[in-house]
């Protein structure tokens, strides 16, 4: 058994140590927009949040997240449309959609850290999520507009 | 002549028999019925509580996934596997039938109620610094826990090692009796970090390296040694961290789990701080402060900005610069730099710098693999976060090339040799026993 905290509410799973905390979040608790992609933690397609830092949940057991806090891009804004969220509707950025759970979850953790980030900044913390439509270009540009979007937001109080 | 030699040797041979036999015979003390734990003080309770996790006695007495201090858990020594004892007060299996008088005399002396010399497995050469007070509240303290029964596997100590009463000679050469005396030239925090480094948390139990009787080399305290395939670096002025250990950056450390400039307690070492939280505050800065002196941060202060500003600004482009060509630097961006890429000037605790990570400036890779390999539980280093594990992601070839490249780009440090092969070695370790 393991008692962690997702999206804000607490769950006990009963579930082996060693079990991903992927298919803990996606066949035991039942929330499906994390994916799965390589399994390995080479993709990223499965990032999701642990105590606020992005974290490959496919290679992450369950039993290490014991009483943490784990976020998943259902819980990352009540009506979806944190500033990330808004940036990649308004400039359509996925294709096929499969990696943008974990593009985003990654790239909210990278504004934290890099509020005015460079395409450097953007470059090596994102390079670990892959997108084999190949739309890197358009995430960057939605990475610089939520960017601008929440210092705007700051700026307004 | 000859008549008379032999009759000395045999007189010396039956005197030194004799001798021995008397350091090797102590008394059994009789046993008790197990006290009532509502006879001991809440308060004495507590300071036991407290002194238990400085001690960090779960650490060694409670295996994974078992109950607390019911003992089993299996120590690896290069003379056989020793497992711990169970130190709940069942009456049958554990301490239940320890009186006080036993208990202090197991702490401070490394003898069992029953007579029998406890190996050294059991830090008594530390304990023994233990004031009669802080033995007190110990045994408040265990004797109020939930009685487990629980019978440790024998140990597989071959013979004539596992001769208890041969302890008798180990003890003759290494253990001294007697409590922590404080050095009147030093100030009271000092002693305070000192009686809690020597005596309760034993920090040289790990740190100090060991002869080959097992005995702490009393020539070299806290000169680093390597314990369960992890090295527990010097904590001298010996150690190779690029930044110095600073009051701050040690109480940070043994407080939150975390120095900014050196990176997250992992490993056996995470535990140690976990059971350093039952302890006051005050006592972890004594701590802090009784190590600073001993690895004399104090003259190396100065250096702290020019490492902190060599690690930021040649931080190396990685995957996205001059590494774009370079297979490792691709590997490591691909796996690694989603956490720990920075930029700017200040280190930040989140995106762990491995630029001034202890871990690659160690002579040996062991607990830069360790940690790849195992990961970061959320309850060690930084609390609440976790590093994956990349156990199943990364194969040997893949850990030793991303080992190496961070060797080359943030040390100044020749390479490790033979990586591929300790990475493997590390894995098997740690498949045997997890």
């Amino acid at each position: 058994m393991t008692k962690f905290r997702i999206n804000g509410r607490s769950v006990e799973v009963d579930a082996e140590d060693d079990t991903p905390l992927l298919w803990v979040i996606r066949d035991v608790i039942g929330l499906t927009g994390t994916k799965f992609g390589c399994g390995i933690g080479m993709c990223g397609a499965c990032t999701v949040h642990v105590g606020g830092r992005p974290t490959r949940s496919c290679i992450t057991p369950v039993g290490n997240v014991t009483d943490a806090d784990v976020m998943t891009i259902e819980g990352l804004d009540p009506q979806g449309r944190h500033p990330l969220q808004k940036a990649w509707i308004d400039l359509q950025v996925p294709q096929c959609g499969y990696c943008q759970s974990g593009q985003i979850m990654q790239a909210a953790v990278l504004l934290k850290d890099f509020p005015t980030p460079t395409d450097q900044d953007i470059d090596a913390v994102m390079a670990g999520n892959l997108c084999r439509c190949m739309t890197y270009v358009r995430i960057r540009n939605a990475i610089k507009q939520a960017a601008a979007l929440l210092r705007k937001e700051a700026a307004n109080g | 002549m000859a008549k008379r030699i032999l009759i000395t040797f045999v007189a010396l041979g039956v005197v030194g028999t004799l001798s021995f036999a008397a350091l090797a015979w102590k008394p059994a003390i009789a046993p008790i019925a197990p006290p009532v734990p509502g006879s001991f003080a809440p308060a004495l309770v507590a300071k036991g509580e407290a002194l238990a996790g400085g001690g960090h006695c779960a650490d060694c007495h409670t295996i994974k996934g078992g109950q607390k201090f019911a003992g089993g858990y299996a120590m690896a020594t290069p003379f056989g596997t020793i497992y711990s004892t169970n130190i709940t007060p069942d009456p049958e299996t554990g301490i239940g039938t320890w009186s006080e008088a036993a208990f202090a005399r197991a702490v401070h002396e490394g003898v069992a109620r029953d007579g029998s010399l406890l190996f050294p497995a059991f830090p008594y050469n530390h304990f023994t610094g233990l004031s009669d007070d802080d033995v007190k509240a110990l045994y408040a303290y265990f004797m109020t826990r939930a009685p487990v029964r629980a019978v440790a596997p024998e140990n597989t100590l071959p013979f004539p090692l596992n001769v208890r009463p041969l302890q008798a000679g180990w003890r003759l050469l290494f253990f001294r009796a007697g409590r922590f005396e404080p050095d009147t030239r030093k100030s009271a925090e000092w002693n305070r970090g000192a009686f809690l480094s020597e005596a309760l948390s034993n920090c040289g139990g790990c740190h100090t390296p060991r002869n080959l009787l097992g005995a702490e080399k009393a020539s070299s305290p806290y000169a680093g040694a390597m314990i369960d395939n992890w090295i527990a670096p010097p904590l001298t002025a010996a150690n190779p961290a690029p930044a110095p250990w600073t009051q701050d950056e040690l109480f940070n450390y043994l407080r939150k789990g975390v120095s900014v400039l050196h990176g997250s307690a992992a490993g056996p070492m995470a535990s140690v701080v976990r059971g350093l939280a039952a302890l006051p505050e005050q006592d972890v800065q004594a701590l802090a402060t009784y190590f600073a002196d001993v690895d004399h941060a104090s003259d190396r202060t100065a250096s702290v900005d020019p490492v902190v500003g060599r690690a930021t600004s040649n931080a190396p482009l990685d995957a996205t610069g001059t590494g774009q060509h370079d297979a490792d630097a691709r590997l490591y961006t691909a796996a690694c730099a989603s956490c720990h890429y920075n930029s700017g000037q200040t280190p930040l605790a989140v995106r762990p710098h491995l630029g001034l990570n202890s871990a690659l400036n160690l002579p040996e890779p062991n607990n830069f693999i360790q940690v790849v390999l195992r990961g970061v539980d959320a309850r060690d280093g930084i609390p609440g976060v976790v590093m994956p594990s990349f156990d199943l992601g990364l194969s040997d070839v893949d850990i030793a090339r991303i080992a190496a490249y961070l060797r080359r780009t943030r040390t100044k440090l020749p390479p490790w040799p033979d990586l591929e092969s300790k990475v493997a070695a590390v894995r098997r370790s740690i498949t045997a026993s997890p």
